[in-house]
């Protein structure tokens, strides 16, 4: 029970009128300010109970009146940002490949959206510049294993390599060691021969026997001069750019269990117009025919 | 009669009263609705429960802690849409016990990784992150190609996945570690595992015995993969 409200000196305020072992209590409220927000804040939650979806009710959601939903405010965003460059990428879903390189500002699109579409899906493997990595190929050198050409490229990106798509590209190096199509002496010496003819080693005894072998085995895909064939993707040999490596170790590994690279099918994640516009992006890096 | 707060602190059966009221209040607001969460999940075609390997890599992922850094599940945001793909759905993550959505990213989010590199990129990134992304953060995950997998009680998994609502049949739990080791093997004959488990990806195992790696990479590479959005329409998610 309050015994005696009085008026503390040093403050102004008025005490409780509590005490505990001379200890009084002063009367300070909240402040009004505070207390009209907080109503405020009560009357503004039921403001919003009543326009957005907010009371669950077993099968169905009070719905509210604006009938707001977050999915169909992205669906919409999404929708609205395409919408944005609907032409000029409706433009490069139905136009040539040279018909959009003569139109520089359609060009300009493509190039612009294709590298940003490169550098969010294409880089992990490629490199940030497509420069490459081991295993996985360099798209600004001209040493291309299924095609340089865009229209190359843009089959490549849509379909993918070795991927679950029914339309990759496809193709198997056959396991000349594993499932002993060659003894270990016979790879050595096919090794010695395809390092020779990239200028690793010089022509001699073993490289000869090499070359016999090589006609017998590898020429069918690789070429007779293992300059390579794009029908089965089988790489150019002949060249001083290799997906694995160059060394003669490389090599040897690569006959005897082949390392193939799988690249996924774009077709599922991307538009037909942006693989276009990121096989123009690819293109432009460099090595394209 | 003017209520006063005083009215309260001074009468303990009013107050005891009246705070069980609030309580239990609060406790339907919170428990009701669990009554009804199969009506949060979208009916779409295409989910599936786990196969066992990709179960066992799920199990690996949770061990070593990646939902630290990496969510899956992406927003209803427009610019997630972009970069991810489409939002995840809660039908998704229906057989996920627990479930993985994450809350912080420090690496990307994973919802829909499945299929977007190749085995063999995921096994060079686990092993060596920087080899792949200069730039990472992610730490080296090459033990995990070195570690067989233990896959001797998978079918326990199962079991206790069906203990909590999984629709796991007889069939598979008596396959459980034959699906283990089909997946496993790229040479073995697939039939009766993808009839299990459509879509399941089989790993390029690398070493001469299934390391917890080929387990994770079988994982990843089936995540966001499952439902069929052509077969969705945008009107029947949107509710």
């Amino acid at each position: 029970m309050p015994t005696k409200i009085e008026k503390d000196s040093v403050t102004g305020h008025e005490t409780t009128g509590h005490e505990w072992d001379g200890i009084r209590e002063l009367n300070t409220p909240l402040p009004k300010w505070w207390v009209y927000v907080y109503i405020a804040t009560v009357i503004w939650g039921i403001g919003m109970f009543v326009l957005y979806p907010a009371i669950p009710l077993g099968s169905w959601v009070t719905p509210g009146i604006l009938g707001y939903s977050s999915r169909a405010d992205a669906i919409a965003g999404v929708k609205e940002m395409a919408a944005l460059h609907t032409t000029q990428m409706q433009e490069i879903g139905q136009k040539s490949f040279a018909e959009i390189e003569k139109n520089h500002d359609l060009m300009e699109v493509a190039l612009t959206a294709g590298r940003i579409t490169f550098a969010n899906n294409c880089q992990p493997c490629h490199g940030p510049n497509g420069e490459g990595r081991v295993g996985y190929p360099a798209l600004d050198t001209d040493v291309w294993r299924w095609g340089g050409s865009i229209e190359a490229i843009q089959q490549t990106i849509t379909d993918g390599i070795r991927s679950n798509d029914p339309d990759a590209r496809n193709s198997q190096m056959p396991n000349f060691g594993g499932d002993k199509l060659l003894t270990p002496d016979q790879i050595n010496q096919v090794a010695d021969y395809v390092i020779s003819l990239y200028g690793k080693a010089k022509p001699n005894a073993a490289t000869d026997a090499g070359a016999k072998l090589f006609a017998d085995n590898c020429a069918p895909c690789h070429g007779a001069k293992g300059e390579g064939s794009r029908e089965v993707g089988a790489p150019p040999l002949a060249s001083h750019v290799h997906l694995y490596g160059d060394s003669r170790e490389v090599v040897v590994a690569q006959i005897t269990h082949p390392r193939m690279g799988v690249m996924p099918n774009w077709n599922k994640r991307l538009s037909p117009a942006m693989i276009k516009a990121v096989a123009l992006y690819v293109h432009s890096l460099g090595g394209g025919e | 009669m003017a209520f006063r707060h005083e009215t309260l602190e001074k009468n303990v059966i009013l107050l005891l009263v009246l705070s069980l009221l609030v309580v239990t209040i609060g406790g339907m607001v919170e428990i009701i609705p669990q009554f009804f969460v199969e009506n949060t999940i979208e009916h779409v075609k295409g989910v599936r429960p786990y196969s066992p390997l990709e179960l066992a890599g799920r199990n690996i992922y949770i061990r070593e802690g990646c939902y630290l850094c990496h969510s899956q599940q992406i927003r209803a945001l427009r610019d997630e849409i972009e970069r991810y793909g489409h939002y995840s759905l809660a039908a998704e993550s229906m057989y996920d016990h627990p479930f993985q959505w994450g809350s912080k990213r420090i690496g990307p989010d994973l919802a829909r990784v499945g299929g977007k590199y190749s085995n063999d990129w995921h096994y060079a990134h686990l092993r060596n992150p920087q080899s792949m992304v200069p730039e990472s953060l992610m730490p080296r995950y090459a033990f995990l190609d070195e570690t067989p997998l233990s896959y001797d009680r998978i079918a326990d998994d199962l079991r206790t996945n069906i203990a909590v609502g999984v629709p796991y049949t007889k069939d598979d739990i008596a396959n459980a570690i034959a699906d283990v080791e089909s997946e496993a093997n790229p040479d073995a004959d697939h039939a009766a595992l993808l009839k299990r488990y459509p879509k399941a990806v089989v790993v390029s195992k690398t070493g001469p015995y299934i390391s917890e790696m080929d387990a994770l990479v079988a994982y990843l590479q089936m995540l966001g993969t499952l439902v069929d959005f052509a077969d969705t329409s945008e009107e029947k998610l949107d509710r």
